[in-house]
């Protein structure tokens, strides 16, 4: 690091001025000449269909252009890869619907020349509904005779396994998901499992993924990490890393089947033999394993039985999915709030029905999308598609209240896991059973993650997991920051600080002894019986490392389980791994004649820097003074490379090894130039401090630049790579001429998935007679590799504590379960904490160790903040006052005042979703 | 019909310069007017098209409604003053701070700028099914969606409940009743002035309203006498977050304590009933009892007696317990220095 200039170096970001202005134009900012407003109708039903419409009187007022209704947008792209490990299905979500599956889906949109006339003629619009059955709770649905969120069902299948991808060793372990098909009632009409010897979708979409990403189904993803090089190269390549961006290239060639719903019913016995407040284990859609749990157990000195449920949370960004879109010359262009920039072009193609030729995006500035924007949002489609109906410019601005509803949430998770610890605390076992909230629409891989990041955290001698993925009539779900991490994280952490507790042991030395290290292993067993690996992991480092910037033994003698007057103390200490890079992406920048040098960043802006860090990698190695370069970004009209998706903390790994192959292919060029103008062997040219400077002369970068003109060919971009991206190989055609271009893919060799970790410590205070918890001191260790950029990296760790710290204390959403509406609507009652629930101190720190695996040492810090502030807080609130105060989250003072009046054993309802 | 909410309807606005002329329009317009003071409450009705009311009349340019002067060693306040300026008065500073410390709790910094005092105090319950559109008895229906098997109430009432179980919300109104503040009403026929207790009222008198005003009138300002000036105050608010949000449960006392003994005290607590619930049986009890741990428990005891919880709000109960035991016994009793 001390050699570096660039990296590892703070820098003010070339977008901040604008930021701090008000100066950056955000999607809602655009005007355009005859503009028209856009309004929703939206479902005030949990589950209906829609018997009747009659827009005739909405149409006939004045100011009305045109009304957009499900019938105008095209079917769901079956097979189309939706996101992370998530695909679509003949059921999946098309933007407008007749038959809402939640309350507050849009059935409809009407475009005025104002909002207000938009409104008027929404009330204008005579519909009426045939209300369907409905149900927000996952546990209702299992219930015999409860009610299916879907007419198909109430339960997404794990598909029937894909075979082996080229070079793989046979089939990834498909037995349970198989005979669990086969137990499932598929309704008739269902569409045939076709494709079932499809392509193996996870190895090839999920390499660079979350743990275990590939949704009920995907056991390919830890294959993919395993099965060699074919396997490997194929996973990385960009094909899979695009797929991975929802949106993707739509419904590739020899695709996996779509997953199917069921109706999966668990039987009374199910739930009578289950106590008070433990969930119930029927059967399961889902299963893994590795090593055999019985032994485990037996090796085993305690062993716990406890269920716990996460809450489901909404995403929340403060910019709202606002879009506006117009059409010129057959091309639509959209104005967006997008995490990714290039990366949005094939969703929206898909979404509208279009060739990803025919749509520009433009997004410079994003309001925040925590992973409910990775590719956009689908209700861009609704002004792409009004806009060509009503032949104008359309602007839909969606409104809080439509936000809430169609924005997107982290889907709930109610687990119930069974840990045997040894007394020195390792972990001997785990059995794991998780049913997820999916949301009435594709299936979301979050309780198989969540699982799969348990087993990476504290690496289990021996683990069992299983998972029922359940539909409900609740806002659709997404990928939120760590998906599925967070969660099993948050349910894991203080089952796991019991039992230390029980045995007597230090919580940072149980960490310490289960903490994963080098290439640790994770999910499901192979069929050669290994497990997948990361990378690389250094969590013992930094949890030594916090132990020390925390003090925490000094915490432990003076505060721990302490009480002064009604205020009780308590730290906690967890441990949060989540996916921290992909790979197989393009970096393409010109030096010009003029000295300065200009990076196409196809990155989103979406508050991150990363859409500018990453450039930093190539001028870094080009010696280049930051104040020299430039960077193009923000619309896709603009020649940007093939680029990541902005999502599952891939960025800084993926595009910084672009960055690297780029400038590695431009410092070759200028050793070139100079050795043809002055002699000699290009080797023998070094390129630093602004010029190429060897045995024969030297020549500053500006007059390669030049040189890079006159000589063309692959100098100035003439010529190409061959094995860069058809989407990078358009737009480097657009730049030739311009100067030298650095273009290259990132074609490094890697053994393992990159993950990151987050050590995370927290001390609270919790106000006995109040419940009122106050988070004193918070530390976060991150273990992310090379520091790319300090401040960002800070930021990074403080905004995803924050919202692990909403997790852990008040942000929900709450449901009626009666009418299946939705009560908690407004921030005021959602809940995500504000600046004054911070922690009163934070520190945020990296360990700072290159990984090993990528040429940069860089990997991705986003995710793992969250799942670490969730559980280290809800542990140090069990530390302060007892740990039978509270089996779910977010762990609010009334959970924790009313178990204190009880005696410290908990009063809440452990199984009742979002209440 | 179909329906759609955030888009704020039609109305006209109008924008009386004087009380006289607010009231007139009041008057001509009735129940087809909203009042607009700070509009922190008004707002999220019209922007919900919940409520589409012909006339909307903004209190904002009537300048006798501002500003805090001193009568007979008390203090009158304008309805329309600010938040933010009742806070930062050296008057209520000195002697009735016990209203600023609960003016200062109020949700954020940009609400307690906009929102007035007369505001905080009139403002309509929270309860989200009713603010949610929900045809509830508040809003003219016949049954009470949050006293249901399957309602979420966790923020609902643990006392008075009556067909509706809807809390006051305010913070500023439990500090006002322990202040033995007094309401001044003004209407075509003129002023009357009301104990504060009085201005608040519960589903059992009127189960659309959350306060005595009639359509044509109008809260003009808020007296607080000497009575309690510079007495023992006690201010708590519990809420989840820390700023912009509103109390799970508040309370307010002014005490006055002659040798170890409670000469005077009224003790005050919000969001358990539809009105602040003054607990005048605790206050009859502990007067001439000395201030103390014991006596302080006996207060919480007291003060809960005959509570009613609901399915999610029986934490309701420990917590008003607790925080009336605070008020008494004033805080935490030992901290961490560190």
């Amino acid at each position: 690091m001390a050699d570096t200039k660039l990296v590892g170096q703070n820098y003010t970001t070339p977008d901040l001025v604008a930021k701090v202005t008000g100066k950056a134009k955000y999607a809602e900012d655009y005007r355009i000449e005859g503009m028209l407003f856009a309004k929703l109708l939206v479902s005030p039903h949990p589950h209906a269909k829609v018997r009747r419409l009659d827009t005739s009187a909405a149409l006939a007022m004045p100011g009305v252009k045109a009304i957009l209704t499900a019938d105008d947008m095209p079917g769901a792209a079956v097979g189309a890869t939706l996101g992370e490990g998530v695909q679509a299905s003949a059921q999946a979500e098309r933007g407008l619907t007749n038959e809402p599956l939640y309350q507050g889906e849009p059935i409809l949109a009407v475009a005025a020349v104002d909002e207000l006339t938009a409104a008027l003629a929404i009330e204008a619009i005579v519909i009426e509904f045939e209300a369907l059955p409905f149900v927000v709770d996952p546990i209702e649905s299992l219930r015999p005779g409860g009610p299916n969120a879907r007419t198909q069902g109430n339960v997404w299948m794990r598909p029937t396994a894909p075979p082996a991808a080229p070079g793989a060793r046979g089939p990834a372990n498909s037995a349970a998901g198989a005979s669990a098909a086969a137990a499932a009632q598929v309704p008739a009409g269902a569409p045939a499992a076709a494709g079932a010897a499809g392509a193996g979708r996870a190895a090839a979409a999920d390499a660079p993924a979350r743990p275990g990403a590939g949704a009920p189904g995907a056991s390919g993803a830890a294959p993919a990490a395993a099965a060699g090089a074919a396997a490997g190269a194929a996973a990385g390549a960009a094909p899979g890393a695009a797929a991975r961006g929802r949106g993707g290239r739509g419904a590739a060639a020899g695709a996996p089947a779509p997953p199917q719903i069921a109706v999966w019913k668990w039987t009374d016995e199910d739930f009578a033999s289950a106590g008070p407040n433990q969930m119930p284990m029927g059967k399961a859609t889902d299963e893994w394993v590795f090593g055999n749990i019985d032994e485990g157990f037996k090796k085993a000195d305690l062993v716990l039985d406890e269920t716990f449920m996460t809450q489901s949370t909404g995403h929340q960004p403060l910019e709202t999915r606002t879009a506006m879109a117009y059409w010129q010359n057959g091309k639509l262009f959209l104005h967006g709030s997008t995490q990714s920039t290039v990366q949005t072009v094939a969703a929206v193609a898909r979404w509208t029905g279009l060739t990803p030729d025919k749509v520009v995006i433009i997004s410079e500035y994003t309001g925040g999308g925590f992973g409910s924007k990775i590719p956009g949002a689908i209700s861009m489609a609704i002004p792409a598609l009004l806009s060509k109906k009503a032949n104008a410019p359309v602007m839909m601005r969606i409104t809080r209240e439509d936000e809430h509803f169609i924005g997107r949430a982290r889907p709930g998770i109610l687990a119930r896991v069974k840990l045997g610890m040894r007394k020195d605390g390792r972990i001997t076992a785990i059995d794991m059973y998780a049913i997820c909230d999916n949301g009435p629409y594709d299936a979301q891989g979050d309780g198989r993650s969540a699982g799969t990041t348990i087993s990476l955290a504290y690496q289990p001698e021996t683990m069992r997991w299983r998972g029922l993925t359940v539909l409900t009539n609740t806002p659709p779900k997404t990928s939120q920051r760590a998906p599925g991490g967070a969660q099993g994280i948050g349910l894991f952490e203080p089952i796991l600080s019991k039992a230390a507790k029980k045995l007597g042991l230090d919580q940072v030395a149980v960490r310490r002894i289960n903490a994963p290290a080098g290439h640790a292993p994770f999910g499901p067993a192979l069929p050669n019986g290994k497990q997948a690996y990361v990378t690389s992991a250094f969590v013992k480092e930094a949890l030594d490392k916090g132990h020390e910037l925390f003090q925490w033994d000094v915490k432990k003698a003076s505060y721990s389980g302490k009480k002064q007057g009604t205020l009780a103390r308590g730290i906690g200490v967890a441990v949060s791994p989540y996916s921290g890079g992909s790979i197989g992406f393009d970096g393409l920048f010109i030096i010009k004649p003029d000295g300065r040098i200009t990076f196409q960043s196809g990155i989103g802006n979406h508050g991150t820097h990363s859409a500018f860090d990453v450039h930093r990698q190539a001028a870094e190695m080009l010696g280049v003074a930051w104040e020299q370069c430039d960077v193009v970004f923000g619309s896709t009209a603009k020649n940007l490379p093939w680029t990541c998706i902005s999502a599952g903390s891939q960025t800084a790994h993926a595009m910084t090894r672009a960055a690297h192959a780029a400038a590695t292919d431009a410092i070759k060029k200028l050793q070139e130039i100079a050795a043809k103008a002055h002699g000699g062997k290009p080797e023998a040219y070094k390129v630093a401090g602004g010029k190429v400077s060897g045995p024969g002369g030297s020549m500053t970068l500006a007059q390669a630049a030049q040189k890079a003109i006159e000589y063309g060919g692959k100098f100035d971009g003439h010529e190409l790579p061959e094995d860069i991206n058809n989407f990078t190989k358009t737009s480097a055609k657009n730049l030739v001429g311009q100067g030298l271009m650095g273009v290259g893919k990132d074609a490094y060799p890697r053994d393992g998935q990159s993950q990151s970790f987050v050590v995370g410590f927290a001390e609270v205070e919790v106000d006995t007679e109040t419940g009122v918890v106050k988070v004193i001191d918070y530390t976060a260790i991150a273990d992310v590799g090379t520091v790319l950029n300090p401040r960002g990296l800070k930021g990074q760790l403080f905004g995803g504590s924050m919202l692990g710290l909403g997790h852990a204390r008040t942000q929900r959403w709450a449901y009626d379960q009666h009418y299946g509406v939705a009560l908690a609507r407004r921030f005021y009652q959602n809940k995500p904490p504000t600046i004054l629930d911070a922690p009163m101190s934070f520190t945020g720190e990296a360990v700072g160790i290159p990984d090993p695996e990528t040429p940069t040492g860089i990997r991705g810090v986003g995710e793992p903040p969250v799942g670490a502030a969730y559980g280290a807080i809800m542990n140090a609130i069990a530390d302060a006052v007892g740990d039978e105060i509270f089996r779910k989250a977010p762990v609010s003072l009334d959970i924790i005042l009313a178990a204190l009046d009880n005696g410290g054993q908990r009063t809440h309802e452990a199984l009742t979703a979002h209440v | 019909m179909a329906v759609i909410r955030d888009v704020m309807p039609v109305f006209e606005l109008y924008q009386p310069a004087s009380i006289d002329d607010a009231i007139k329009l009041l008057d001509k317009h009735g129940a087809d007017a909203l009042v607009l003071a700070g509009g922190l409450d008004s707002m999220d009705w019209l922007k919900d098209r919940l409520k589409k009311p012909k006339a909307v009349v903004d209190l904002g340019q009537i300048k006798e409604l501002k500003g805090i002067k001193e009568v007979n060693g008390g203090i009158e306040i304008g309805a329309m003053t600010p938040l933010t300026e009742v806070v930062k008065h050296p008057v209520v500073r000195e002697k009735f701070s016990l209203l600023m410390e609960a003016a200062e709790l109020v949700a954020s910094p940009q609400i307690r700028n906009q929102g007035t005092l007369g505001g905080n105090v009139s403002q309509d319950t929270r309860c989200w099914y009713y603010r949610g559109g929900w045809t509830c008895y508040r809003a003219g229906g016949n049954i009470c969606y949050a006293d249901t098997p399957t309602s979420v109430n966790r923020e609902h009432a643990i006392f008075e409940a009556d067909r509706c179980v809807a809390v006051n919300p305010s913070d500023t109104a439990p500090a006002l009743v322990a202040l033995d503040a007094s309401m001044v009403i003004r209407g075509p026929k003129g002023e009357r002035v009301i104990p504060a207790e009085e201005y608040w009222i519960g589903p059992g008198i009127d189960i659309t309203r959350m306060n005595v005003l009639q359509p044509n009138e109008l809260l003009t300002a808020i007296r607080i006498p000497s009575t309690m000036a510079g007495a023992q105050f006690y201010f708590e608010k519990v809420r989840d977050r820390q700023v912009w949000d509103f109390p799970l449960v508040n309370v307010a006392s002014a005490m006055v304590v002659s040798g170890d003994k409670i000469d005077k005290i009224r003790l005050v607590v919000n969001a358990v009933a539809a009105t602040p619930h003054r607990l005048k049986n605790v206050e009859t009890a502990i007067i001439g009892k000395a201030r103390s741990e014991e006596t302080a428990d006996m207060a919480g005891k007291m003060a809960v007696d005959g509570a009613q919880t609901l399915r999610h709000n029986a934490y309701k109960v420990p917590l008003m317990r607790n925080l009336v035991k605070r008020a008494i016994r004033g805080g935490t009793g030992q901290t961490w220095t560190s």
